[in-house]
């Protein structure tokens, strides 16, 4: 079977995943070290050496503002100086005096878009076999593994996500084989020549889990655990076990033994590290719900959720998002039950919305995916404004990440991570006109020369193409 | 009013299909689907299965259902120029997917038609997209040649094929030399072999059926060769396509076709100049592979401008289930012509590269994929531009025959439009 190289979506990757880890049957305990003084929280490794380019104080007025939590301003002014949102308002917010004025007469402003599930770094393009670093499919739990020591900065799909999609930080998690697949990463979207220089400074990590088919078959295929859905939760609830004995032997201020993988769960524990469970069917979601609360541990968002409408009042009631797409549907027999108005329906009943990708083509155009559910959601009768559907796009995700203290809306003091539209960002036609991100300028679509290349595009035949 | 609806549409999807009617459709923006301009106030008239005119004065014959779509778009319905439609109900269901004939031992004689099973789900929610017909390509296993594809229409009368054998599935390039015993090089000795191969078989010379070839392989190669049957050929890298149009003029009866195409820019030149038609990937513009570093959305635009004839097609992206991507893959081709730098088409450009223009690449121009007289009544009512992402059809004809829009998709809608549960289980609502 031709696997498709345009698609690389958790389900679609496995084969290639698998085949470069078919020789790999290696023990699966997690690296133990001799701990230091217990209960004595390390400073974080890797940290983030991230820091935001200089931009010119810009103010664009005369534009249609969405503002990411739900707003909408016609004729108005967003001025941002210092890297930082500065004001946003009507045609009567001042302008000082000799910054940079942008006309956005016919154009629109939101802010920059988030996408809570990506690949990006981890199945980088060229997908080739050697690029494929996202499923440490060797052990069903390996919340050990973190998703940023897979990244590969020069990935080309980051520049496209920027310069199409408008995408300015993005949560890289690692891939859906394993029932815990480690830890997700937040990247801000400007190249850096390490991860660590993209690391979205001080978010929140995350971590992957996943429900269903993925998991029970690539170890059941293996003749090992789990190799069924209820072998999927019994393993769960083994490991949550063990993570809460380490967390009280960590606690307990006596000497113990350090373990990558437990420190990510007792994380969990702690309401530290948040959880990105991938999660198809509604039946299941709710178990982990469940699940959840047996090990005290709060689930933030639910990603692939297509069978979240049958069990909206149950999410909203529990304050857990859905990360969807539109309209993906019957790849896979966990996702034969999706329609194109889940989210409509999600947002219809007072649930948490967040339009995903898990794809370095649709990461281009989140925009659009947004716009077709709010489309079929109209036509339910659900009329959803504009300005409520951007925030699929940016606030909800940000809140979700635990990053909407910083990005997510245009409100003063935030990062000034800004998307100039060259239309309405919900219709077919538009495309971003320029990217701003900590307030510098990032992608200028009239401007070659402010259009990311990364060092694999360079010397290549389209290099600094129109993309 | 839904429930009545889903028992026309199980009745019809059983039944003999209803007899064309005679119907006008008024007041609406008629596109015809040539790349010719939308005409305002425009009249359709079908009668029979067929076209009887499109335009702006046209008499409405007596008797004629008349349809208003005042404020309304009517096109020609979507044409996809390449799926695997009705070949798979759920992907990774393998007892769904007849995609592929990988381990049946035979290769270019493969026939998909019989394969296409007009009751999967696909079928349905595709055609309540204003889809209405579409290229059908086997997926290629342990042989470059993949087999013989068939244009299908999407009507709910259990008759799915339009014609079947319209045209024979290769892969080059990468996915080529995979089954090709891991080279380029094996690809195109295959190419050749099998096709001298055919030719010895057809002039009676014994050896042809080694392990590349048997005797029905032969004679689907044999119609390819004659050039009554095209020859659709997946290739992406631009130096694939120059050594394959190389290749190509040792069989100068061939009808070649390239799908997929990510690098045509760099070679639309020598495209146009060899008569080659395409059938674009719309927005491939990243360097998935080695043979696609020069991936760019503008591509498209890029090769009109040469002179290349080119459709919309969709290969390896989920080409089985979302056909209804076609109409959103075209109005992104349109925005191009916004962005600084980018080339993109026209809209009446765009939506011909979706409706006409496929058609006519397959050689059935004359009797699918416009609104001009003669050709089958495929027509789609939109509720606005039908590439925009806020538009959906509200009324679908195929064949002169008006289409029911339910779907499993909208049965599972309208159980959870409010999903608590009332007075019975969710299971009881329908």
């Amino acid at each position: 079977m031709a696997i498709s190289n345009t698609l690389r979506s958790a389900y679609l990757v496995l084969p290639l995943a698998l085949m470069a880890c078919s020789n790999a049957e290696g023990p699966k305990t997690a690296s133990a070290t001799p701990a230091s003084k217990p209960a004595e929280k390390a400073p974080t490794p890797f940290p983030s050496t991230y820091k935001a380019y200089p931009g010119v104080a810009t103010a664009i007025r005369n534009v249609t503002v969405y503002d990411g939590e739900g707003g909408k301003i016609d004729n108005g002014v967003v001025f941002m100086t210092g890297g930082k949102i500065s004001s946003v308002g009507g045609p009567d917010t001042a302008i000082p005096a000799g910054v940079n004025v942008v006309d956005g007469t016919g154009k629109f402003v939101t802010p920059g878009i988030i996408d809570i599930h990506s690949h990006l770094g981890d199945y980088p393009s060229p997908s080739v076999e050697a690029h494929s670093d996202g499923n440490e499919a060797t052990s069903p739990t390996t919340p050990e593994v973190w998703a940023e020591h897979s990244v590969w900065p020069q990935d080309p799909g980051f520049s496209r996500a920027l310069a199409n999609g408008g995408v300015t930080a993005l949560q890289v998690l690692p891939g859906s084989a394993n029932l815990m697949g480690g830890r997700s990463v937040v990247l801000k979207n400007v190249y850096a020549r390490t991860v660590q220089g993209m690391k979205f400074p001080d978010a929140p990590y995350g971590l992957k889990m996943a429900c269903g088919e993925n998991p029970k078959r690539v170890y059941g295929s293996k003749g090992r655990m789990p190799s069924t859905r209820m072998g999927n939760i019994a393993v769960n609830r083994q490991t949550w076990i063990k993570a809460q004995e380490y967390k009280k032997k960590r606690d307990s201020g006596k000497e113990f033994t350090r373990d990558l993988g437990m420190e990510t769960l007792a994380g969990v524990l702690d309401g530290d590290i948040s959880i990105q469970n991938h999660c198809y069917r509604a039946d299941e979601m709710a178990l982990v719900l469940d699940m959840a609360k047996e090990f005290g541990y709060k689930v933030s968002t639910f990603h692939h959720a297509v069978e979240s409408y049958k069990i909206a009042d149950l999410l909203r009631n529990n304050k857990v998002c859905s990360a969807v797409w539109a309209d993906w549907w019957g790849f896979k027999m966990e996702a034969y039950d999706a329609i194109p108005e889940n989210a409509a329906i999600l947002h219809n009943a007072g649930a948490c919305v967040i339009i995903h990708s898990d794809d370095e083509n649709q990461i281009q155009r989140l925009n659009q995916e947004a716009a077709k559910a709010q489309a079929d959601g109209r036509r339910m009768g659900f009329n959803i404004s504009d300005a409520e559907v951007i925030k699929w796009l940016t606030y909800n995700p940000a809140k979700a990440l635990g990053i909407d203290a910083n990005t997510g809306s245009l409100r003063a003091g935030k990062m000034a991570d800004v998307v100039l539209w060259n239309g309405n960002p919900l219709s077919v036609y538009a495309r971003p006109d320029k990217v701003w991100i900590d307030g510098a300028l990032m992608f200028d679509a009239s401007n070659p020369k402010i259009r990311p290349v990364s060092d694999f595009e360079l010397g290549q035949p389209g290099e600094g193409d129109v993309k | 009013m839904r429930h009545f609806l889903y028992a026309a549409a199980a009745v019809a999807a059983f039944a003999t299909p209803v007899a064309a009617e005679t119907i006008a459709i008024t007041g609406g923006r008629v596109v015809v689907g040539d790349g010719s301009a939308p005409i305002e106030g425009g009249t359709v008239v079908i009668r029979d299965g067929k076209i009887v005119a499109a335009g702006a004065r046209v008499t409405i014959p007596a008797g004629a259902r008349q349809i208003d779509a005042t404020g309304k778009w009517v096109t020609p319905g979507v044409f996809a120029g390449f799926t695997r439609l009705g070949l798979a109900e759920v992907d990774a269901v393998n007892g769904t997917n007849d995609k592929s004939g990988g381990k049946s031992g035979f290769s270019a004689a493969i026939d998909v038609a019989p394969a296409i099973d007009p009751f999967r789900s696909p079928f349905a929610v595709n055609r309540a997209a204003g889809v209405t017909r579409a290229v059908v390509a086997p997926e290629a296993a342990d042989n470059i040649f993949a087999g013989q594809g068939a244009i299908a229409d999407l009507g709910a009368d259990g008759n799915p094929v339009t014609k079947a054998r319209a045209f024979q599935f290769a892969e080059f390039g990468e996915d080529g030399a995979a089954s090709a015993g891991g080279s380029r090089a094996g690809t195109h000795l295959h190419f050749r072999a099998m096709l001298r191969e055919a030719q010895d078989y057809a002039a009676g010379r014994g050896t042809f059926d080694d392990d590349l070839l048997k005797a029905e392989d032969a004679k689907a190669l044999l119609s390819v060769l004659r050039g009554e049957t095209r020859l659709l050929i997946h290739v992406e890298g631009a130096n694939d396509m120059l050594r394959l149009m190389e290749l190509k003029r040792e069989f100068p009866a061939i009808k070649v076709v390239f799908v997929g195409v990510s690098e045509g820019w760099r070679v639309a030149r020598e495209l146009a100049q060899a008569g080659i038609p395409v059938i674009a990937s719309a927005l491939n513009d990243l360097p998935s592979t080695f043979e696609m570093l020069g991936a760019t959305q503008s591509n498209i635009g890029r090769m009109k401008d040469a002179g290349v004839q080119v459709a919309i097609g969709m290969i390896n992206d989920r080409d089985s289930h979302q056909l209804r991507y076609t109409t959103q893959y075209a109005g992104n081709i349109v925005s191009l012509q916004y962005v600084p730098g980018a080339t993109g088409l026209t809209w009446d450009e765009a939506f011909a590269a979706i409706s006409s223009v496929p058609a006519e690449i397959m050689g059935v121009g004359d009797l699918l994929g416009s609104l001009k007289a003669g050709r089958a009544a495929d027509v789609v009512v939109w509720d606005g531009d039908p590439l925009e992402l806020s538009s959906a059809a509200t009324t679908v004809i195929i064949d002169g025959v008006e289409q029911p829009l339910t779907n499993r998709q909208n049965r599972l809608r309208d159980r959870y439009a409010r999903p608590t549960e009332g007075d019975l289980p969710k299971a009881y609502d329908r």
